[in-house]
């Protein structure tokens, strides 16, 4: 009988397919595991316990596991790494695998499966992960053969790095990770049907020089892509080079310093007067690494029907995101970064310069939009307001800080209220706006950048979805600051029911809170209620003062404020409600 | 517009849920679908058959391209093509329908493939319009059952789809 030989064997000491895994986690640099154990990946965590350069970090629900792990990528741009076990472990993870997908976070989810035999018997905590879990990752896979492991997890990291990131999930049946192979990593793979376009195409570049030099009202549109591309650098060059105004999107705030007077604040359904008239009205409008979507230019036929001889340049390294709700004239596919640094480049090189007559003019524009002050609200209010609270919270960490939020009002108010100088410092769910990321977000920061200061700016509904983490933040001493805007409601729904459900508040109050103070005590960490203005500031200044303790910041802010501007869902970008308008 | 897309696919597990997957998550139409693994067993081709604007079957190929297991995606519509579906159908045929029955199928080129006292099984390979327009001479009585492939194509001339 012919010996049939494993792929890979040639070389290499024999491990089993758990202590494979771990050592794939190790050669590419993993510092950290965020994960939960369970029967399915019993092996894993026995190979784990015997050794020491790869970090396990215990949450204490596997939802609080992904979002962690995501924290960490959103921060760092290196990949967030999970482990869960089979069935409900895998199920518990879901709603973080799905956030990181929406957001284009480089992830690699590694989970337990019952063993290969078993598989298809409805065996004890068995459920089909690759099924599952198949529209909401880049890629995942199956590993049946241990032969097969160490390539699979090094596939696994180059897709989730590589070309538009995102999170690739390998599943581990338990009688794989106990077998033993060979162990080669491998240094490189090539995926014949895997090759993302890099380098942006010249003649597309030039053409795009062009529109913006021959442009009369120019605007410059940077999403999340910027920050993923590490492209700030580039993107704050070119806004400067030529002088256009710039808006970020809620994933792309701080790709340029909000302090540059050419940034005209964040666009969308809770963007700024200038940021989203400027879009409506400009006549050349570049896009970097952004995706044109409903929560930002609202309704699309709106937004194309109102300026139809705007002209729009679209880089973004995933050519489905370019023409996908708004038509472009101009596609170039291929990394930000590059791309914009070949177009300054180029732009440099030329003898042509802006039209500064007509962008004199267009800046006159702009400056009649910013003066209607459409974040003003009302300081001097008795009861502390949310919005100066984070003006608060941004003096006090001189602008410096992460700044993690939930979902809701209290993002809005953060995005908008503190102003980001650099990438990566705002850590939030923007595609899929999951609340309970922030805190283990928080915690993901706060283990890459120990000597940070680290805000979780939350709410009293978000922080209780996963609220269970403050226990791992006791464990693995993370002093995180939690910044809770409590105004006793679900306040982004409730919200909506004022303007669009006639004041019928449908089960957007919560009739029986915790007291947050003895909550966070109970965990083993400070509390401290905050109920008037005049206190908001010592308090913060107290808790990031206590360096190595976790603080609970209960603020007890006012019920009825509303984010605004607000762009109804569904209409033009142009169609904003103003806190005035009411 | 009706497109046929000519996609290779890795030969993996789960490469076919990927693809159909991606259609019935973003809401595209599938009107067939046919797969079998090619010359090279690595990989399979498919072809789909989908309707849509323009825009929509640009995002669809697009949405394909992306896929981590898809290799090649082509729109054969945009150039010329042969499109081919086979059909099985199972027909009464007894009596004085019979001979009538062997007849319409030579018109439109069947071939007999199984036969008893009572039925015909009819084999016909042809477009789709083909097909439909056989089922349309018959008898809506005389057919008993109909078994349909789906669309596969290919393009004209000494262009070929390649990894």
């Amino acid at each position: 009988m012919e010996l049939k030989l494993p792929p890979l064997a040639e070389t290499g000491e024999t491990l089993t397919g758990a202590e494979i895994a771990i050592r794939c986690l190790s050669e590419e640099g993993v510092e950290f595991v965020f994960g939960y154990p369970g029967g399915a990946v019993l092996f894993i965590y026995d190979a784990l316990f015997k050794q020491k350069k790869v970090k396990h970090i215990l949450v204490r629900h596997e939802q609080g596991a992904l979002h962690a792990a995501d924290g960490y990528a959103r921060a760092t741009g290196r990949p967030g790494v999970a482990l869960v076990t089979s069935g409900p472990g895998v199920t518990n993870a879901v709603t973080g695998i799905a956030t990181a997908y929406m957001d284009s976070i480089p992830m690699v989810v590694i989970t337990g499966q019952v063993p290969t035999r078993a598989i298809g018997e409805d065996a004890f905590q068995e459920c089909d992960t690759v099924g599952i879990t198949r529209p909401c990752v880049k890629h995942n896979f199956l590993v049946k053969d241990v032969n097969e492991l160490a390539v699979t997890i090094k596939k696994a990291f180059h897709i989730a790095t590589t070309g538009r990131p995102g999170p690739v999930l390998v599943d581990i049946p338990k009688d794989v990770s106990q077998q033993t192979a060979r162990f080669h990593y491998p240094d490189k793979v090539h995926l014949r049907s895997y090759s993302p376009v890099v380098k942006g195409h010249g003649g597309q570049i030039k053409k795009a020089m062009q529109l913006l030099l021959d442009a009369k009202r120019p605007m410059i549109y940077v999403g999340g892509g910027a920050v993923l591309g590490e492209a700030s650098q580039e993107v704050t060059e070119l806004v400067r080079l030529l002088d256009f105004p710039c808006t970020n999107t809620l994933m792309g705030l701080g790709s340029i310093p909000a302090s540059d007077k050419r940034f005209v604040g964040m666009l969308g359904m809770h963007g700024t007067v200038e940021a989203n008239m400027a879009m409506q009205n400009c006549d050349v409008l570049l896009a970097v690494g952004a995706r044109f979507d409903d929560r930002v230019i609202g309704n699309p036929a709106h937004f194309a029907a109102g300026n139809p001889s705007r002209k729009i340049v679209h880089i973004d390294v995933d050519p489905s995101s370019i023409s996908k709700r708004v038509r472009v004239d101009v596609p170039i596919v291929g990394h930000v970064k590059d791309v914009l640094t070949e177009l300054i480049a180029l732009i440099k090189a030329g003898k042509e310069k802006p039209d500064a007559a007509a962008l004199a003019a267009w800046w006159a524009q702009i400056a009649t939009w910013r003066a209607k002050d459409c974040l003003k609200y009302d300081r001097a209010s008795p009861i502390i307001k949310p919005q100066f609270v984070i003006e608060k919270l941004w003096e006090v960490t001189k602008g410096d800080a992460y700044v993690t939020s939930d979902v809701g009002q209290h993002q809005m108010w953060a995005a908008q209220f503190y102003r980001f100088e650099k990438p990566r410092r705002w850590i939030n769910s923007g595609g899929l706006g999951t609340m309970g990321v922030g805190l283990p977000y928080a915690m993901g920061v706060k283990l890459a950048f120990p000597e940070a200061d680290v805000a979780c700016v939350t709410g009293e509904a978000s922080i209780q979805m996963c609220i269970q983490e403050l226990s791992t933040c006791k464990q693995y001493h993370l002093p995180v600051k939690l910044v809770n805007l409590n105004n006793r409601y679900m306040g982004m729904v409730r919200q909506w029911q004022e303007f669009f459900h006639g004041n019928r508040y449908a089960e957007s109050y919560m009739d029986a809170l915790p007291d947050f103070v003895k909550l966070a005590e109970a965990y083993g960490h400070v509390g401290m209620k905050v109920e008037k203005p005049g206190d908001v500031e010592g308090a913060l200044r107290e808790a990031f003062a206590l360096k190595d303790r976790l603080v609970f910041l209960d603020i007890i802010t006012d019920q009825t404020e509303n984010v605004f501007p607000m762009v109804p869902g569904g209409k033009g970008m142009s169609e904003m409600i103003l806190a005035e308008d009411l | 517009m009706r497109h046929i897309l000519s996609i290779l696919v890795e030969n993996e597990a789960g490469a076919l849920s990927r693809v159909a997957g991606l259609f019935s998550a973003r809401g595209y139409n599938i009107e067939s679908l046919t797969v079998a693994p090619t010359e090279d067993a690595t990989m399979s081709r498919m072809t789909i058959v989908t309707t849509g604007s323009e825009e929509i079957v640009e995002q669809i190929t697009k949405q394909l391209n992306k896929l981590v297991d898809v290799v090649k995606v082509v729109d054969l519509s945009e150039g010329r093509h042969i499109e081919r579906e086979l059909m099985l159908v199972k027909v009464r045929a007894a009596g004085k329908d019979r001979e009538e029955m062997k007849r319409t199928a030579d018109i439109f080129r069947g071939r007999i493939i199984d036969v008893t006292d009572k039925s015909y099984t009819i084999e016909l390979t042809g477009t789709t319009d083909k097909l439909d327009a056989f089922l349309e001479a018959l008898d809506k009585g005389a057919i008993l059952e109909t078994v349909r492939t789906g669309v596969s194509g290919i393009g004209r001339g000494e262009w070929v789809l390649k990894a």
